[in-house]
This record gives C-alpha cells, structure tokens and sequence, in this order.
C-alpha cells in the first residue's frame, strides 16, 4: 500500500501553498494540576483532506480533540477558524461554528428511531404558529430530509427511515453517526475511531463514507488506530505523542513502521523533515539513519 | 440506569428488510399495544361473566375511581421515562391534600388554597428534581428519602386529624352532570382528559419531550448531542410536582376530607400502572396513552373482581401478576431492538 | 449514576449524618427529658402503642401523658412503625426495660409475638397492661384495659338491624386489614349483634379497606353497582364508613353503622352520613393503665383481669330497646 521511499528525501508532508488551511491551532496547553494533557500542540487541517490523528494510548488526542471542539477549554494557545481566531466556550460552540464530532461511542439513543436520531438536540419545528408558539416537530420533515441525507450519503443498507437505531448492526448504527455529523458539519468533521467495533465489511463501508464526505468538500479528522485503514484513505497524517503534535506526515512518504516509530518516539522528526532514530527517548543521535528502503509494508 | 453504546458487530441483518413496517409490526411495536390488549381482555371477560359491568353507569364509575391513581400515574411516568422512579408522589399528593383543606378551614378562599397546595407540590418536585441533578443522587433514593420526610410531615401537621373541605372550588372536580341526560361524568374526568392530552403533546409532539425521552434512553448520548440532561431531568421533576397537585384536587373532588393516612400505597399503585402500560423502568420507551390504559386495567381489575364477588386479596395476586407480565414483555421486546 | 465527584461526597455525607441523627431522636420518642428511671422520685412508665400516625392512638397517648402530668409520673411513649409492626415494639419494649420502667403499657400489634419481650419484662418485675388489644393468651400480660370489641360490634349490629325496621337485610361488611384481633371481634360481633353468620344469604359483599376511606369508597362503589339493593353497611372503622358514606352519598335507605367514637366520626353521625357509631374511650385506657401503674410503685398492688373501659353507642335516631346517647353527649366525650 505505501512505497518505502529509496532516498533519503524530506519524510515531512510537503506542504502545498494553495490548499486552505480550515482549523489551526498553535500552542495549545491544558493542565490539570500537574498532569500536563497538552503540552504545547499545533494541530493543522486543510480544505478537501482526510487528517488521520494518530497516537498510542495516552499520547494526548482525545484532549486535543476536546480543545477544537469546546469541551475543553485551553489554557493558553490560539485556534483559528478559516485563518480567524475562535474562542469555543462550550461544545455548542463549536457546532455552532459547523464543527460536528462522531464519537466512539456513537452518542445515538438506541429506542428512537433514525430521523430521531439525526434531528437529535436540534429538531426541526413546523412552519408557523404550530412551531414557534406551541413548539411543535415537524416529523414529516425531519424524516424527508433523513431519508435525503442518507440517499445523499449513499448509505443503501438502510431502507426504513423509522428504525429504531438499537435494532440496526453496528455499521449501520455508524453510518447513521457520521450521517448526522455530515447533515451539520459544514465546516470539520471529526471521528472518534469509527470503525474500531465494526467487521471488514462493515469498515469498509464506513471509509467509503469517509471519502465521499471529503469529496463534498468538508475536511475530516480521523482518530484512528487502525494502520492500514489510515494509510488507505487518509491525505495527511498528524502523529500525536506526549500531548503535542510530533510530525505530519503522508502515506507516501512514510512506512507504516515508521509512523509507528513516531508514534512510540523510536523515532524522531527532525528539523529538515527526516526521521531520526533515537536511542533515548528525548535525546536523537546525531547520525540519521537510513530508510529502510527493503523493509516490507506492514 | 444508563449504559452507553459502543456497537459490538451483531450479524448483519439489513439485508432482507422489507420497505416500511405492516401495520400489524407498528401495532405490536407500539407500546400500549399490550395494556390495551389487556384492557379489552378484561372488560369482555367481565362483561360475559358479571352481569352487572358493562353498562354505562358502571363505565362512569370506572372512570371517577381511575382519576387519582391515574394522575399520579402520569406523574410517575414522566419520571419513570427518564430511568428514575417517583417513590413520593402520594405523599406529596397527600399532603397537597392536608394544606389546602386546612387552609380551607380557616376561611381562606377555596382558589387560593388550591393555588398554595399547587406550589408547594410544584416546589417539592423542584427539590426532588434538584437532588437527582445537582447532587447525582439515584432517584430512588432521592424520593425514598422524601416519602420518609413528607409522610411524617403530613402527620405532623394533622397532628392526627382529618380535615373536611366545603369550598365550592377545591370540590369542583367532584361535581356531577349528565351529558345526554344519561352519561353521569364529573369535572374531574374533563380535567384529567385536558391534563393527559396536554402531557400527550408535550411528550410527543415537542423536542422538550423529546428530549426527555433521549435522556432517558441514553443520558450520555444525549449531553454529547447538546441536549442539557440536567435541565430537562430538573424541569420534569418539577411538572411531576405539578401533576401531583392536580392530583390532590382530583382527591379531594373524589372524598371532600383530607386524611393523613390515606393513600398509603398510592404511589407503588402509581408504578404498577406505569409498568402495565407498558413504559419501561428502564428509561427512553413508553408514554402517556399506555399508562392511561394501565390505569384503567388496575381500575377495571378491582372494579370487575369485586362485583364478581371475588376475594380482595385475590385481587391483589391478579395485579401482581399483570405486573410481572408486563415487565417480562418489556424485557423481551427490548432484547429484540438491541 | 456513577462515582460521585469528590466535592459532591461531602454534602451527601452531611445529609446523610443529620438524617441518621434525626431518625435517632425521633425513633425514641421521648416523653421526658432524661432517660434515668428513677429521676428525682418520679414514677417511669412506658407507653408502646402500634404507631404514631393512627389518631386513635395519637389521643391515648396525650390522654397517657395528661394523666402523668397529672399524677407527677413520668411518661416514655414509643411506637412500631406501622400497624403490625411486631419487632418494633418488642425493641420498645426493652428499651423501656433498660430504661427502669415501673411499668408498660402496650397496644400489642401481633398479639402473640410480643409474649417474649413481655415475659422477660414482667421477670424483672415490672408491670405490664395492654391497652386497647389483648394478648392472645391474655393470662401473658397483667391485666387488659380495653374496649370489649366484639359487645361493640354487637352494638353496631344490633342497631343497624333494628335501624333497617321490617327491611329484608341486605349487608355489605367491610372489614379492616386481615388477621387483627380487633378486626375479627368486631365483625364478630357486628355479625351476632345483626343476627347472622358469616355464610348467611344476607350478606351481599365483603371487602378489605384497610381502615383507608378511599379504599372503602372504592369497594363501597363496586358492591353497590353490583347490587342496587344494598341497605345496610358494617365498617371497620369511621374513616372506612366515611368513605362509604361518600359512595353512597345521594342514595337514601341505607344504613351504615361504625365504632370508635372519634370527633370526626361523631361531627359525620350529627350531619348524617352515617346513622351510628359506638365510642371507645381510649382517654379512659390510658388514664386506667396510668393510674395503674403509678398505684403499684405505691402499693405494690397489680391490677388483673380484662376491664372493659366500655363503649357507647351514639346515633341523633335512636331505636327502642337500645342503649344510645345522642351526638351532642358524643361530642363532649369524644376523643380526637
């Protein structure tokens, strides 16, 4: 899947001036007491891409997610929003903003049903009095534009938009997840390793799902643990580790193992963009190492 | 009583779905499918064998001894809804009772006397409602706690009494008319009508009651989806109380005295009703035109066993065992939705 | 509802301790204010009723303490927790027994789970009166002060036969909660006052109310629709005859008759809504019981045998042949 590369070119992913930069953010920090959750992280995504975040367990993503999504509040560092500053005070911020999250675990309510579900916190009202006086939902079109979004989406496994979501398979139960983030999120999509329960089948459909969001034009964050799977449909990928952002790089010019090197701090990106071996874990030799270039993909 | 979702991969089983469910799927799926299956069991097994059930005066009659179990009931299903239980309805109710009948006594006018009960039910069911969100204590322990505190308060405060009620207004719902000359039907029956399709609506028809519903389904899933758990748990706490005042009226409209010791199993009378009509204890499933019809088999229970001539206790076995039934039913059909 | 946060543990904790403190001081009702027996002289009785929520039992209890007050004594009242309440009381009891009581006065919930508590009291020495309930076997408590329930029952059934004149009887008896003693003597004897067995064909209906008068609102409603001809009712109690009375309210020609003799249930037979009721006079058991006990710590004498402190029938219709006093004697001597 990737080319291990047979020179010793720059291993960091170039970086195309014309691509818009969506999300930004630079110097993120988040303490609680004397833990340390992000530690000085950048974090970048750009219009049209798929940005894995990868990062063992530990390493800080879940905490930096938080920070671009207002569930957390930083403590210093700015984020920037289509190169203006944003300041999220709370989840509904962001959404706000057209920022939508998939969690891992999926945030559906299992006895109601998929209309339900996508309209959930935000329903639609009916026209008129019947809305704005007594509040009422309109059923009608929120199941419409249901059964829209998901023929939009392409997902044909589901067929009744009155299901309920506990009685669809794990995939479907996703789909309808991203579904929803895809309905609201205008501007950033992210998702909280989405195919980590689900079988072969089932994630396959989940990536095809990925692509064609990103090719309606809304950049996506992919949590993912999942090697393979990032090296297939991600653009760019962000390596997490030690509560900051320790290299970006692309499927193409980086091995799976390698990233995995980043990733554990086996290796380190240098300054001019080449990966480092280190001996210790914060102090790289001086001497770069060769890039393997006969070394098998994962 | 929450759990969170994280899919495990069932057998894919989208494949042979068919377009739409039969009518026959929706009905049974519905959740007042069953109680309303056991109402009508029951009224016809009694029509055919007590000649004295099935007329209209009798339907009357079940209908005025179905209003405050009933609309404590409704009460109890709001809470219910939400994965909590309402172990203090009847005492809040009861003691609704006390101090407007007693505030009746000393010639404060009826409308006002029922206007203080109102809020003081309403205001214990904003505590209630406080405990469970601000301190994350579990319902049931909130509302146990409650039923001691209030139980000995009303005690307290009859010192022993009963208290008769004249007004005209805290009596009301008790007055009879005849529709068509022939239909004995009291007030009480068209404001408990008002209070269930207004609840209907709210629980229905508004993403207020949607929202109750998603919290009782998943609390978790829905604070993710923006919806503010607390405020919606808090608010229906709160219109509990309310119903229960509702209720206390509905009591004194039915008996125009005020005694501390009655009631006494008004609210597992309350759950029993919730529960055969099909709303689970588990949170996110059921509603009000299921616990109507729960009441209303309790009513028709009692009402039909006792003009059978058939021992009270026995009456009580038969509830019991509806309730086992209906939980098992509840079970099952949730095994299958997840 | 999972693990609380850390400064949410501190509030529960305090309402969790005041509460607990609270059910401590309320668990042991206490009369006085010490608990040493022998506190200057005075004489300590023990009063163990079946609950404090009952008003029949609330009024001997003040009566108790009035005649204390009276008779310079110092009165501890306790109670079960509910009507039936066996463990409670026997708790009480040796409470009480710890306490140096001279002597105990008791309104037994089980009349049989109490004999042991009982015994070992009475080995000490003390003396111990029931109140209200016998002991079943009497012989295992001093002496009994208490309403002859069953003459009482006879009272309410012979009135309200003889109330329903040259009327076939058509009767609904309903009853309190299963397995009282009180229970049993009273529809005992309502059924041999009225003339009949249990198995008689006059009896149209029966039902458990549990004394609550919605319960016998309810069940008063049921039996009546299923047979119109109903004219004559026995109850348990005045709330239960209460709620049977407000079934029937609109109907003419039945009877309904009751026992206790409360002020409510009196101000109910003075407007109407039910034709008798026969009294107790709980204020003269505990007055009695009392007394008794204050004249053993002088005498050294202890009273024996069952007293009857009697019941009255009370009724504004009276029929000849029958003892009744009117609803205005029964006002002045109810209790309540």
């Amino acid at each position: 899947m990737n080319q291990p590369r047979s020179d010793a070119a720059s291993a960091q992913a170039p970086a195309p001036p014309t691509a818009d930069v969506v999300m930004r953010a630079s110097g993120l920090v988040k303490r609680y007491g004397n833990v340390v959750a992000i530690n000085e992280s950048d974090f970048e995504i750009r219009a049209g891409e798929v940005l894995a975040v990868v990062g063992d367990n530990g390493a800080g993503k879940s905490s930096l997610i938080k920070a671009l999504t207002g569930a957390l509040v930083p403590d210093a560092g700015t984020v920037e929003l289509d190169g203006r500053p944003v300041h999220f005070h709370g989840p509904r911020d962001a959404r706000a903003a057209g920022i939508e999250t998939v969690y891992q675990t999926l945030a559906v309510a299992p006895q109601m049903d998929i209309a339900t579900n996508l309209f959930l916190g935000r329903p639609l009202r009916r026209e008129g009095f019947l809305g704005s006086g007594l509040r009422m939902l309109d059923h009608k079109r929120m199941r419409a534009q249901a059964a829209e979004q998901l023929d939009r989406l392409g997902i044909a496994t589901i067929q009744d938009i009155t299901q309920l979501v506990g009685t669809l398979s794990g995939g479907q139960r996703q789909a309808v997840a991203v579904a929803r983030a895809a309905m609201f999120g205008t501007r950033l999509i992210i998702m909280d390793e989405p195919t980590a329960a689900l079988g072969v089948r089932e994630s396959r459909q989940v990536l095809d799902l990925i692509a064609r969001i990103r090719d309606r034009g809304v950049p996506v964050v992919l949590i993912s643990h999942d090697m393979p799977q990032v090296f297939e449909i991600a653009d760019r990928i962000h390596v997490h580790r030690l509560g900051r952002r320790v290299a970006v790089v692309t499927p193409r010019t980086c091995t799976m193992t390698e990233v995995v090197g980043l990733m554990t701090g086996a290796l380190q990106m240098g300054a001019d963009g080449t990966l480092l071996e280190s001996t210790t874990q914060h102090m790289p030799e001086e001497r770069p190492a060769s890039h393997h270039p006969s070394e098998s993909p994962e | 009583m929450t759990t969170t979702h994280t899919s495990p991969a069932p057998p894919e089983a989208s494949a042979a779905r068919p377009p739409g469910k039969t009518l026959l799927a929706r009905l049974i799926g519905n959740a007042a499918a069953g109680p309303l299956a056991a109402l009508v069991i029951a009224v016809v097994v009694f029509a055919l064998t007590t000649d004295t059930f099935f007329n209209l005066d009798n339907g009357s009659l079940i209908v005025e001894q179905f209003l405050v179990v009933g609309t404590l009931a409704l009460g109890q299903t709001l809470i219910i809804l939400t994965a909590g239980i309402d172990l203090a309805n009847a005492a809040i109710m009861v003691l609704g009772t006390l101090v407007i009948a007693k505030l009746g006594q000393h010639s404060m006018p009826g409308g006002l006397a029922l206007l203080v009960g109102v809020l003081l039910c309403t205001a214990i069911g904003a505590v209630s409602g406080t405990l469970v969100t601000r301190l994350r204590l579990p319902p049931f322990i909130v509302t146990l706690g409650v039923l001691s505190v209030l139980t000995a308060t009303g005690q307290l405060f009859a010192n022993g009494e009963s208290f008769a009620v004249t007004s005209g207004v805290l009596t009301f719902l008790g007055k009879r008319s005849y529709l068509f000359g022939q239909i004995e039907v009291t007030n009480g029956m068209g404001v408990a009508i008002v209070l269930i399709v207004g609840l209907w609506f709210l629980l229905t028809q508004t993403s207020w009651g949607r929202n109750v519903y998603a919290v009782g389904d998943d609390e978790e899933a829905a604070r993710l989806t923006g919806i503010n758990t607390r405020r919606t748990l808090l608010s229906v706490y709160v219109l509990a109380g309310f119903v229960y005042a509702i209720a206390a009226w509905q009591a004194l409209g039915r008996i125009p005295n005020a005694d501390p010791n009655a009631f006494q199993t008004g609210n597992l009378d309350s759950i029993t009703a919730v529960v055969i009509g099909g709303t689970s204890l588990f949170g996110g499933r059921g509603g009000i035109p299921g616990t109507v019809l729960g009441a209303l088999v309790v009513t028709v229970l009692t009402n039909g066993l006792t003009q059978a001539g058939i021992d009270s206790l026995y009456q009580q076995v038969a509830t019991g065992i509806l309730v086992i039934v209906a939980v098992a039913v509840d079970r099952v059909v949730r095994r299958r939705a997840a | 509802m999972g693990h609380l946060r850390l400064p949410a543990r501190v509030p529960v904790i305090a309402v969790a301790g005041a509460a607990l403190l609270v059910a401590g001081c309320t668990s042991t009702k206490s009369g006085g204010s010490d608990t040493s027996a022998s506190s200057g002289g005075k004489v300590s009785i023990g009063l163990v009723t079946k609950t404090n929520s009952n008003p029949y039992f609330v009024k001997l209890r003040e009566s108790a303490q009035a005649e204390a007050d009276a008779k310079g004594a110092k009165l501890i009242a306790l109670a079960g927790k509910f009507d039936g309440d066996n463990q409670g009381q026997v708790d009480a009891i040796n409470n009480l027994v710890t306490q140096g009581v001279k002597g105990i006065l008791i309104t037994p919930s089980n009349s049989t789970g109490v004999l042991g508590a009982i015994k070992a009291a009475r080995d000490k020495g003390i003396l111990v009166i029931a109140l209200d309930t016998a002991t079943d076997p009497a012989s295992a408590v001093d002496a009994t002060y208490a309403t002859d329930n069953e003459a009482a029952g006879v009272k309410q059934g012979k009135y309200v036969k003889a109330a329903l004149g040259s009327k076939k009887p058509a009767v609904v008896l309903l009853d309190g909660t299963p397995g009282s003693t009180v229970d049993d003597l009273r529809h005992k004897g309502f059924l041999e006052g009225f003339g009949i067995t249990g198995s008689s064909s006059e009896i149209k209906g029966t039902a458990v109310t549990n004394g609550d008068q919605t319960k016998a609102q309810t069940a008063m409603e049921n039996l009546y629709q299923r047979d119109h001809g109903i004219n004559a009712v026995y109850t348990i109690n005045e709330p239960a005859a209460a709620g049977a009375a407000q079934a029937l309210s609109g109907k003419t020609g039945v009877v309904i008759g009751s026992i206790d003799g409360s002020c409510t249930g009196v101000g109910n037979v003075k407007s109407g809504k039910f034709a008798a009721t026969v009294m107790q006079f709980p204020k003269k058991m505990a007055q009695d019981g009392v007394d008794a006990v204050v004249n053993f710590a002088k005498t050294n004498k202890k009273p024996s045998g069952f007293v009857d402190t009697g019941s009255q029938l009370i009724t504004d219709k009276p029929v000849s042949g029958l003892d009744s006093k009117d609803t205005a004697w029964g006002l002045k001597n109810c209790w309540g």
